[in-house]
């Protein structure tokens, strides 16, 4: 089995003295294999997602990446985990600064890591990988939709060619068909950059386009975890049958119907 | 879609910058040219508007328009002077609040409240007594005071900005500290705070008068417009020039600012200026 | 009730203007009869939620109103919300239609109890007073299945959670018995689970009540899940409408048809994974 870029191990998190976030919570990315966490508002997976994104310590436990400790002190190591592991948010509103230009925004990764070598044309080139016009660089976040500053995150996101890109709710802000724009360009991205998602994420059918592993939490714990199809397809905690039956479904189509999509199994 | 490159330039800031520019120009004539010396007091006294003293003299004997045109350096150099500390200490107060951990922003918060209910003129008076009545001790005063609101204004607006996504997302990116100030933090609080010290500018220069009015300002031949006003009061009847000159002057350069710092707000903020 | 039920609401040529003078809703018409339930499905910017404001006549200052929106609501008589006062519209509001809005958090007083909350219509509209008034306030928080409605009443908004504060709201907006319960986009800000709580409890009330139903959203899926009929707008004007199952399964308009294709594209996503499982 191959080993982990990213782990988190038996991992605890408390705000202070109230009641832990966490509670031995351990999750391991191995490289191809995308993951989602999914759960109720509550659960911690947001708390998650920090620990993994080195914004928050866990309380007890480890954060490794490369299987190395992840240590604030260590510059050389968070450097490469900085390069190694980006992240894109929910709200593509808040995440971009409304005082940068894109070409700036975009380049931020680059600037920190002190990658500046052809910057120009790195930035050029992650515009293009999500579908965005190179003029694009010289204009500010305002001048654009919802799905289109998502892309401009993700453009942020891959310009340093991470393996990990981690993501809380990537498309549950955005109308449905942006959001099947934005899952195709995540699902493409995955395959043509060897990118590995971490997401978090309510919305099943999203998971199922995009993660090969599911991992539900419930209060804090991990209460199920496996292959997307088998945690899917046979779930085993009753809070995971729940979100699957939760799924709002258009009505199926009717035998006589003449459109060109593909029927849902029944 | 109809997206405005640039709005007209703003009216409200050509009109600031007009009534403001007036009187920085007379402040800076009053370094090069002067028609009396401000310590002469050859003319007669409480003389009215006219020739050789274009707008009178004082009661004791001093040229009005040579005392106004001084008084318009001190009134600026209040202002800046009070702005830069006012906005630096301010500034540097309000980040380490809006950075802070809870305990130690419930902590800056109280002192700068407790600053807030100070009255100004017992904290200049206080100034004074530890050095001496001048100019600078006004300033002083006045920015201490002033620092206090740019300060809780600074804590607001960073903690709004800390909490926005994209300061996480630079900090994922390996951003520093420092980093993120200089890059994300002041160009995002920039606009309103730059609009609130072009506000404090124009009350710092009205409070120099007052503490000048009230004898805690610059001593003479240093003319400010407050004291000008003081010592006209008694004889406003007689000789009304000299409270209506430097009366006049102050509102044009407090209405002056106070349209450029709404001009600026305009014109400042891009995400205001584009429609989507 | 039968099929000819009496027309609650008639909407004609609605055309709502921004002040910049952009065409935020033009020419909108139908009709909503007493009982039903209709989707009004669109985009961001496509106007759907200006449309709901201009029926409760709370379209912001310097918006251009025209057409017609006329409301022949049960003891109420025939109104017309375009152009109609502000006391006009207040006694309409509560009693002919009442809203819920997307994020139960901002439309609730986060400074007032919930129970003094939930109350404040039923004091206005219903003149109760005192032991009655509570009695009622607990039962309007029972109706919308909240479990310990005395505890609830007491707590403040962001005490309780955003499933439980968009019940409340709920309370809140049946507490006057609308002929016409607007529903703008109630269950976006809420977990998969939380909605679809949500979704089978506002379909269960509208039921028992004989309420009709507005109900604004983005999603098509949620929408069906609800809706009778469907109007889909696109830059503010309606390009198709139709019971549901009509545009669901033989959508005529192609925007109508890429929404419908992105639903079954997500759908299908899940259904494959399903497949894989069971299929060996």
């Amino acid at each position: 089995m191959t080993r982990p870029i990213l782990e988190v191990r038996d991992a605890g998190f408390a705000y202070g003295r109230s009641a832990p976030v966490l509670t031995d919570v351990s999750v391991a990315v191995t490289p191809g294999r995308s993951l989602a966490l999914v759960g109720e508002s509550g659960a911690g997976k947001t708390t998650l997602l920090r620990l993994l994104l080195g914004l928050a310590r866990p309380t007890s436990g480890q954060v490794l990446y490369e299987g190395r400790d992840l240590a604030p002190r260590d510059r050389a190591l968070m450097r490469e985990f900085r390069r190694g592991v980006q992240t894109v948010f929910q709200d593509p509103y808040s995440s971009l600064d409304p005082r940068q230009r894109v070409g700036r925004i975009v380049s931020e990764p680059l600037r920190s890591l002190g990658l500046r070598e052809n910057m120009a044309a790195r930035v050029a080139a992650a515009l293009d990988a999500v579908g965005l016009p190179e003029d694009a660089a010289s204009r500010y976040p305002q001048e654009f939709s919802g799905g289109q500053r998502q892309r401009i995150a993700i453009a942020r996101a891959i310009v340093c060619e991470p393996r990990v890109l981690l993501a809380d709710e990537p498309v549950s802000a955005l109308d449905v068909s942006t959001r099947v724009r934005i899952v195709d360009l995540l699902h493409e991205l995955r395959e043509t950059r060897a990118l590995t998602v971490v997401m978090v994420s309510h919305d099943l059918a999203v998971v199922a386009a995009l993660c090969q592993e599911v991992a539900v939490l419930e209060r804090g714990r991990i209460v199920e975890r496996g292959d997307t199809a088998q945690v899917l397809g046979a779930p085993r905690h009753p809070y995971t049958r729940r979100l699957i039956d939760s799924v709002p479904r258009l009505p199926p189509p009717a035998a006589t119907s003449n459109t060109d999509l593909k029927a849902p199994g029944h | 879609m109809t997206t405005r490159r640039r709005v007209p330039r703003s009216a409200t800031l050509i009109a600031g910058c007009v009534l403001a520019g007036l009187v920085l120009a007379v402040a800076v004539l009053s370094f090069f040219w002067l028609p009396y010396a401000p310590d002469d007091t050859s003319g007669d006294r409480l003389m009215p508007p006219g020739l050789p003293h274009l707008l009178g003299t004082d009661k004791l004997g001093r040229d009005l328009l040579t005392q106004l045109m001084i008084g318009a350096r001190v009134a600026l150099e209040a202002g800046a002077g009070s702005v830069l500390i006012g906005g630096l200490v301010g500034l540097a107060g309000g980040l380490a609040a809006g950075f802070a951990t809870r305990w130690l922003d419930d902590t800056i918060s109280a002192l700068l409240d407790i600053l807030i209910a100070f009255p100004t003129v017992l904290l200049a008076m206080l100034v004074t007594a530890a050095r001496e009545a001048s100019l600078g001790s006004a300033v002083i005063a006045i920015g201490l005071a002033m620092s206090a609101i740019v300060a809780r204004l600074t804590r607001v607006l960073v903690k709004r900005v800390l909490a926005q996504d994209f300061i996480t997302a630079s900090r994922t990116s390996g951003t520093s500290w420092p980093r993120i100030i200089l890059e994300h933090v002041l160009p995002n609080i920039w606009p309103t705070l730059s609009v609130n010290l072009a506000l404090q500018f124009g009350l710092a220069v009205l409070a120099e008068a007052s503490l000048s009015y009230l004898g805690l300002g610059a001593p003479p031949p240093n003319a400010s417009w407050g004291r000008m006003l003081q010592e006209a009061q008694a004889s406003v009847f007689i000789a009304p020039a000299g409270v209506i000159a430097p009366g006049v002057l102050l509102v044009v350069l407090v209405v002056g600012v106070n349209l450029i710092a709404d001009g600026v707000r305009d014109v400042a903020d891009p995400t205001r200026r584009r429609t989507r | 009730m039968t099929g000819d039920r009496a027309t609650l609401l008639a909407v004609a040529g609605l055309h709502v203007r921004s002040p910049e003078g952009r065409d935020l809703v033009s020419d909108v018409s139908f009709t909503l009869d007493a009982g039903e339930r209709l989707g009004l499905i669109g985009e961001s910017g496509s106007g759907k939620s200006m449309t709901a404001l201009a029926i409760t006549g709370l379209t912001p200052p310097g918006m251009a109103v025209s057409g017609s929106v006329v409301f022949d609501a049960p003891g109420l008589g025939r109104t017309e919300v375009v152009g109609a006062g502000e006391r006009r519209l207040t006694s309409l509001r509560g009693r002919a239609t009442s809203t819920v809005f997307q994020e139960p958090l901002t439309a609730l007083d986060p400074l007032m109890r919930v129970g003094r909350q939930v109350a404040e219509p039923l004091r206005r509209r219903r003149g109760l007073r005192g032991r009655a008034l509570d009695a009622a306030v607990t039962a309007a928080l029972e109706e919308v299945r909240l479990p310990d409605p005395e505890r609830i009443a007491r707590a403040y908004p962001h005490e309780i959670s955003g499933g439980q504060r968009q019940r409340v709201a709920i309370a809140m907006a049946l507490a006057c018995d609308p002929a016409l319960l607007i529903a703008d986009e109630p269950t976006t800000a809420l977990d998969v689970t939380v909605q679809a709580d949500v979704l089978a409890l506002l379909d269960g009330l509208v039921r028992e009540r004989g309420m009709a139903l507005l109900f604004i959203s983005h999603d098509l899926a949620v929408v069906s899940r609800i809706a009778e009929r469907v109007i889909v707008l696109k830059n503010g004007a309606a390009v198709e409408s139709g019971s549901v199952d009509d545009v669901v399964n033989a959508p005529r308009h192609p925007y109508t048809r890429q929404l419908v294709g992105s639903a079954r594209r997500l759908d299908s996503a899940l259904d494959d994974v399903l497949d894989d499982w069971r299929a060996p």
